[in-house]
């Protein structure tokens, strides 16, 4: 088969769309955003009739996931990290449940926060969950474990957990391609009690859930994913890698052979036999990891007297917190590191900021100097774009928290006396979990004002459509907000003496008010005008 | 062989599509490469870099060490420095000359002219006005490619080639609007 050039992402979505699966589901977010925007343009996916729309958020996604999966097809829902804090309830759940048709659960972590508001490593869900995770190296990797994770699944009826990090996600590389599979024809699945989670049905799920761990880790003793070389001679050392981890291993190694027996980790939970052989036959032990100290805490238990030293990001022989790199790696062998020259002090940060033309810079500037005899500190942003709008010139912000959080923590601001007390959201964060906030507002009449900064599209994942498109006030109408208190503008320097005017007529007024400044974001508009002129 | 880059610029740049066009001619020769990407928030005016490996043989890390690049190869003055750690003692600095202002406290240039003239292997050529002058405007960052193909080791013929692919279905002005950047960064250096 040929060879395609793929980011990690890609791989994962190819290997999916090769594996047979029937339906994508998801919401956009960085590093997981590429899956299903490359299943979207795929020509595969649209002759099979694969399901690739966005869903209104990842717990929308994850059950209709599970729904899928019900009715005997393979599913795959993706999601980054944080995503999985939005769907845990149905995460957890599936858990018991089990799978119909092959279900994977796809997270990708980002270390280092590049685009995030925490690190959390995905893999405690998976443990917390006690379901198989799959955590690929490279590429291929992540190819084959769409094939495996499904394979898996509908071996033992049970969701697994693929997890990813934004190095692998974002990183492009060769990826060989396998003979596609069908997809699996509509089943119902033969238990009716399966997916009924009544807590007399609940407990014998779980009771069947723990039955199934034993078999969990003899799948990960031969697991083609977990590799355990222990033959070589030196065995003051012994080296557990896990996912891409075990890049820098061998890339600091260069071409020379390891001379640590090494266990290489891609399906959990752990092989605990070779795990124990290597803690009995090497003097101390080595764990790395992309994430938080997983396996290292298990291997260290209880310091027991007499235990071996186990090195790692516990005790400071690597960073505790952000991605590994292969100079960290290498730190931690005791090798010698490469730097190159100090950056120059002349440089400058360039930190991100809001685009030239940005709708969100005209909306921020008038509600700034609506906000100016108050001082700061009212303004509760959310996750987006305009969480920039914190940055200077702009100080428009002063809270982001999590998808949603601007309408109900400045509904709990309001409550406790804060006036005025702003929320600002976007459109498709609105869309994702802005409505049930909403709700609590107009329940209580709180003394509130809700900026939706509506630029028609989700645009810090690089603008993708959203469920609820073109119908934000017609929502804020029915969910009971009062006509004349939801008002819309074209943010343009145009128009700002009338948007300042419109932010103090609301924050004056005693209830709930809503704003919607419309104007498209300028990429997605750039990029239309793009495909316009190479008509 | 293998080959170590530092792509880096500014979102919006085009250093991907440098990437793509190296990528492209590495797996016409039948190497191995891997490529990291900046996606994200960061992509928003921030500093991007892509880690761009090309080997004759299996490659482990997505990410190149710290001082072992063989090249940092940027379309924009300031950012060819922030990358230095990442670059070897013998490695190459081929930079564009005009500087990208979107941030208030952007430092003078002559200061970071004189970093860079400070290395003995390096390229400092003006993209912008080169690309203006061949009437591709758009085609500064295959200028500024232009100027490190001989360094990275491929010919023009393997990078036409390789344009070719990248900008398939795009139209044949593109193409050739790249072609003659290309040669324009050749010559200029």
């Amino acid at each position: 088969m040929e060879t395609l050039m793929l980011l990690g992402d890609e791989a994962l979505a190819q290997g999916a769309l090769d594996a047979g699966i029937s339906g994508f589901y998801a919401y956009p977010g960085t590093p997981s955003t590429e899956i299903v925007e490359y299943a979207q343009m795929s020509k595969q996916a649209k002759e099979n009739k694969v399901h690739t729309l966005w869903s209104s958020n990842e717990k929308t996604a994850m059950e209709s996931a599970i729904g899928m999966s019900y009715a005997g097809k393979r599913a795959m829902v993706t999601m980054k990290h944080v995503g999985l804090n939005v769907s845990a309830d149905p995460f957890m759940n599936s858990a018991f449940t089990g799978a119909n048709g092959g279900l994977i659960v796809t997270v990708a972590d980002d270390p280092s926060m590049h685009s995030s508001q925490n690190e959390q490593d995905s893999r405690f869900y998976g443990k917390f969950a006690m379901i198989p995770i799959l955590e690929p190296s490279n590429q291929q990797e992540c190819y084959d474990m769409a094939f495996w994770g499904f394979e898996l699944s509908e071996k033992y009826n049970i969701p697994v957990l693929l997890r990813l990090t934004t190095r692998l996600s974002h990183s492009r590389s060769g990826v060989k391609r396998r003979n596609p599979l069908p997809q699996n024809s509509l089943n119902k699945p033969d238990d009716l009690f399966q997916f009924m989670l009544l807590p007399a049905i609940a407990r014998k799920k779980y009771k069947h859930l723990i039955g199934l761990q034993e078999k969990f880790v003899e799948e990960s003793v031969n697991s083609p994913y977990n590799i355990f070389d222990l033959d070589a001679k030196d065995t003051s050392l012994g080296i557990i890698a896990t996912g891409l981890a075990y890049n820098y291993l061998k890339e600091v190694y260069g071409n020379q052979p390891i001379p640590h027996p090494v266990i290489k980790i891609g399906q959990y939970p752990l092989p605990r036999e070779q795990i124990t052989q290597l803690y009995d036959m090497c003097d101390s032990i080595l764990v790395l990891e992309e994430g938080m100290p997983l396996v290292e805490e298990l291997i260290i238990g209880l310091k027991h007297k007499g235990a071996k030293p186990v090195k790692g990001r516990l005790d400071g022989t690597i960073d505790r917190d952000g991605e590994l790199n292969p100079n960290k790696v290498a730190r931690a062998l005791g090798m010698k590191d490469t730097f190159g020259k100090a950056m120059p002090e002349v440089v400058a940060p360039r930190p991100p900021a809001l685009c030239m033309g940005c709708p969100h810079t005209d909306s921020f500037k008038a509600l700034t100097e609506a906000m100016e005899p108050y001082g700061r500190g009212h303004v509760f942003g959310d996750i987006g774009c305009y969480t920039l709008g914190f940055m200077p010139p702009h100080n428009a912000i002063n809270a982001c928290v999590d998808m949603g959080a601007s309408i109900t923590m400045a509904k709990g601001a309001a409550d406790a006396g804060l006036f005025p007390s702003i929320a600002v959201i976007g459109d498709s964060t609105f869309n994702h979990s802005g409505m049930t906030g909403l709700a609590d507002c107009v329940y209580e009449n709180t003394n509130i004002v809700i900026v939706i900064l509506d630029n028609r599209t989700t645009g810090m994942t690089g603008g993708q459509d959203y469920t609820v498109f073109g119908k934000l006030e017609e929502i804020c109408k029915g969910l009971g907000v009062h006509p004349d208190h939801i008002r819309t503008f074209v943010p343009l320097p145009k128009n700002y003496d009338e948007m300042v005017k419109i932010y103090k007529e609301e924050i004056a007024y005693e209830g709930v008010s809503v704003i919607i400044p419309v104007r498209e974001c300028i990429q997605t508009l750039k990029k239309k005008n793009k495909k316009e002129a190479a008509k | 062989m293998k080959k170590d880059i530092i792509l880096a610029g500014v979102g919006g740049q085009g250093i991907l599509t440098i990437a793509a066009i190296l990528g492209n001619a590495a797996i016409s020769r039948g190497w191995y490469l891997k490529q990291a990407e900046v996606h994200g928030m960061s992509q928003r005016g921030g500093d991007v870099q892509s880690h761009l490996r090309l080997s004759e043989k299996p490659i482990w890390s997505d990410l190149i060490p710290f001082g072992q690049a063989d090249m940092i190869l940027s379309v924009e003055p300031m950012e060819a420095l922030r990358y230095l750690p990442f670059l070897s003692d013998d490695g190459w600095i081929i930079t564009n000359k005009t500087p990208f202002k979107n941030i208030p406290n952007y430092p003078d240039v002559d200061a970071i002219y004189k970093e860079i003239t400070g290395y003995e292997k390096h390229v400092l050529i003006d993209g912008d006005a080169i690309a203006k002058e061949i009437n591709a405007p758009r085609s500064m960052n295959v200028v500024i490619l232009g100027a490190a193909i001989d360094k990275i080791g491929f010919s023009q013929q393997e990078i036409e080639a390789a344009i070719k692919t990248t900008f398939a279905g795009r139209g044949d002005k593109i193409v050739e609007d790249n072609f003659r950047a290309l040669q324009a960064g050749i010559n200029a250096k």
